[in-house]
């Protein structure tokens, strides 16, 4: 065939066509989520049932004794409070993965993986979309929560915001990569058997580790060595003003990981490439 | 529903160049599904400012070649150019001279008409004043300008269509990819859709390649690349295919190149 001759020179993309794209991705997937009412009335209701019901249940039977970040003698909705705020994340970060296989179906998917910027670009503006949505179901719990009588410090509010932002991206990123391997919406009921329900009950979430340990020592290692533990922990010592450092690390640790392995499996030489045509025509 | 009228923005920098590169170049492009070969040694050409056909059944390896062209597959072996860029080694340059209107409908259902192109836009970078001015003046010569607020879901099937070509010219390529882009259209809505395109073409300079099955969408002038099983089995002007074929007309030709027994259901 002809040879090239001439083309134009290459020009890249400016630091203001990345910002118009990330604001762009983080604008659109907010305007989704405002229209499925549905959505957000179950994010807010899921964790609402853990609090009003199985916490108010429980309140007699756990006692929980005074263990950092808490000062004093606390109910049992208080010490859940940090643990359910990471269960909205975590159930957003799969359905934020659900509508990318839904997308990908769909065709919508192609829409944005047909932009010119970098692919890792625009995954890593989905994730920060998918995070930035969570944020308004946390804060949402948390006005709730705080009618309910779960107060932390005022600064609390503000000094947990970092810390949601990192376990966002981490179960967001977590929850991209399962998707890559994931074929059909169908697929979806396996993610909450085999992802969310292990890593939410082996955690941190609903018991303090040391109540863990004293019933199976195997348990206890299980859940310190789950990134979800680690997730509930570093918000939970934020809403306190105060910073895990083994928590943080291991969360900033495994959102890298996660990250990078996600931007590989949507790489298009690899991850989407071998299964061939959605729609199955050649 | 009236008829669109054609879109006529200004061009941002003509390149009278007498040697330039093709809008779209395919060179030596296979693929293969695990044992499956979709591809076999694919090569043509898409000049600018004309019309190229890529006529072939369901299943001859159309939507895989548009899914290489978008990057959206890596590429196994061959080269894809879009105006000289090499889509797998400078996608970014490539892909920001391309328009896509994929087979499947990929607007977002419950967003409205201008929400769906400024979240385009901002995919590729357009400021939002820019591309709110891009937008409003698209949905006019389209003459959708009414319902610009209105979600897309509320369009017929002929003016979500009209709705997806507009978005793929909002960041102004120089070359559009249609991937059989009147399937379950009615009547009007197909003859609005082709003769939009075609005005692209003669008054823009656009380079179009447009996927069908449907022979009566081709017209005396156009090129033509004739696809079966993965492999181009003719190309060239539309008359010289025909008469390579040594048959009367596009359908006659067709059939003889693939030996096909049945009509496809073209042709009407």
């Amino acid at each position: 065939m002809s040879s090239i001759t001439t083309r134009d020179a290459p020009r890249g993309f400016s630091a203001a066509e990345y910002m118009t794209c990330l604001t762009g991705i983080v604008w659109r997937e907010g305007l989704r989520f405002l229209h499925q009412r549905e959505r957000f009335v179950s994010a807010l209701v899921r964790p609402l049932v853990w609090l009003f019901i199985f916490a108010a249940g429980f309140r007699q039977v756990l006692g929980i004794s005074i263990i950092p970040p808490y000062e004093t003698y606390i109910l049992y909705e208080v010490y859940i409070a940090p643990g359910l705020m990471a269960m909205i994340q975590l159930f957003n970060g799969m359905q934020s993965s659900l509508s990318m296989v839904y997308d990908r179906e769909m065709g919508n998917m192609r829409t944005l993986l047909v932009s010119p910027l970098p692919r890792g670009f625009l995954l890593f503006c989905k994730l920060l979309a998918g995070t930035a949505v969570s944020l308004l179901q946390v804060y949402a719990f948390l006005l709730i929560a705080w009618l309910w009588d779960i107060t932390p410090p005022p600064s609390g509010y503000l000094t947990v915001l970092p810390a949601l932002i990192l376990s966002g991206l981490m179960l967001g990123s977590l929850g991209m990569l399962i998707s890559s391997g994931i074929k059909q919406l169908e697929n979806f009921a396996g993610v909450m058997n085999f992802v969310i329900f292990p890593m939410f009950f082996a955690s941190s979430a609903l018991y303090p580790l040391w109540r863990v340990q004293e019933g199976s020592p195997y348990l206890y290692y299980l859940c310190e060595a789950n990134p979800f533990t680690h997730a509930v922990e570093l918000i939970r010592f934020a809403l306190y003003g105060q910073i895990n450092w083994i928590s943080l690390a291991v969360v900033a640790a495994c959102t890298i990981v996660f990250m990078i392995g996600a931007i590989w499996a949507y790489d298009p030489s690899r991850g989407l490439a071998r299964r061939g045509p959605a729609g199955g025509e050649g | 529903m009236t008829s669109p009228a054609p879109i006529t923005e200004p061009r941002e920098t003509p390149r009278p160049d007498p040697v330039a590169a093709p809008a779209l170049s395919i060179e030596g492009v296979s693929h293969s599904y695990g044992p499956r070969r979709a591809l076999m040694d694919v090569s043509f050409n898409v000049q600018p400012a004309s019309f190229t056909a890529l006529l072939g059944l369901n299943g001859a390896g159309k939507s895989t070649l548009f899914s290489l062209i978008t990057r959206l597959f890596g590429i196994q072996s061959g080269r894809v150019g879009i105006f000289g860029h090499d889509v797998s080694k400078s996608p970014g340059e490539a892909l920001r001279l391309l328009g896509v209107v994929f087979q499947p409908r990929t607007l977002d259902l419950d967003l409205s008409l201008t929400q769906n192109l400024l979240y385009h836009a901002a995919l590729h970078g357009i400021g939002r004043r820019d591309a709110a001015a891009r937008s409003a003046e698209l949905l006019g010569r389209i003459g959708l300008a009414d319902r610009a607020g209105s979600k897309v879901r509320d369009l017929s099937g002929g003016q979500m269509r009209r709705l997806e070509i507009a978005r793929a010219l909002l960041h102004r390529p120089r070359l559009l990819l249609l991937d059989e882009p009147t399937v379950g259209l009615d009547v009007k809505a197909r003859a609005d859709i082709i003769s939009h395109v075609r005005q692209l073409v003669t008054e823009q300079g656009i380079g179009v390649l447009w996927a069908t099955h449907l022979f009566d969408e081709i017209m005396a002038g156009d090129d033509l690349v004739v696809l079966h099983q993965g492999k181009v089995l003719a190309q060239g002007p539309m008359s010289q295919v025909i008469s390579e074929a040594g048959a009367q007309d596009v359908n006659t030709a067709f059939m003889r190149l693939t030996g096909a027994q049945t009509m496809p259901g073209g042709g009407a």
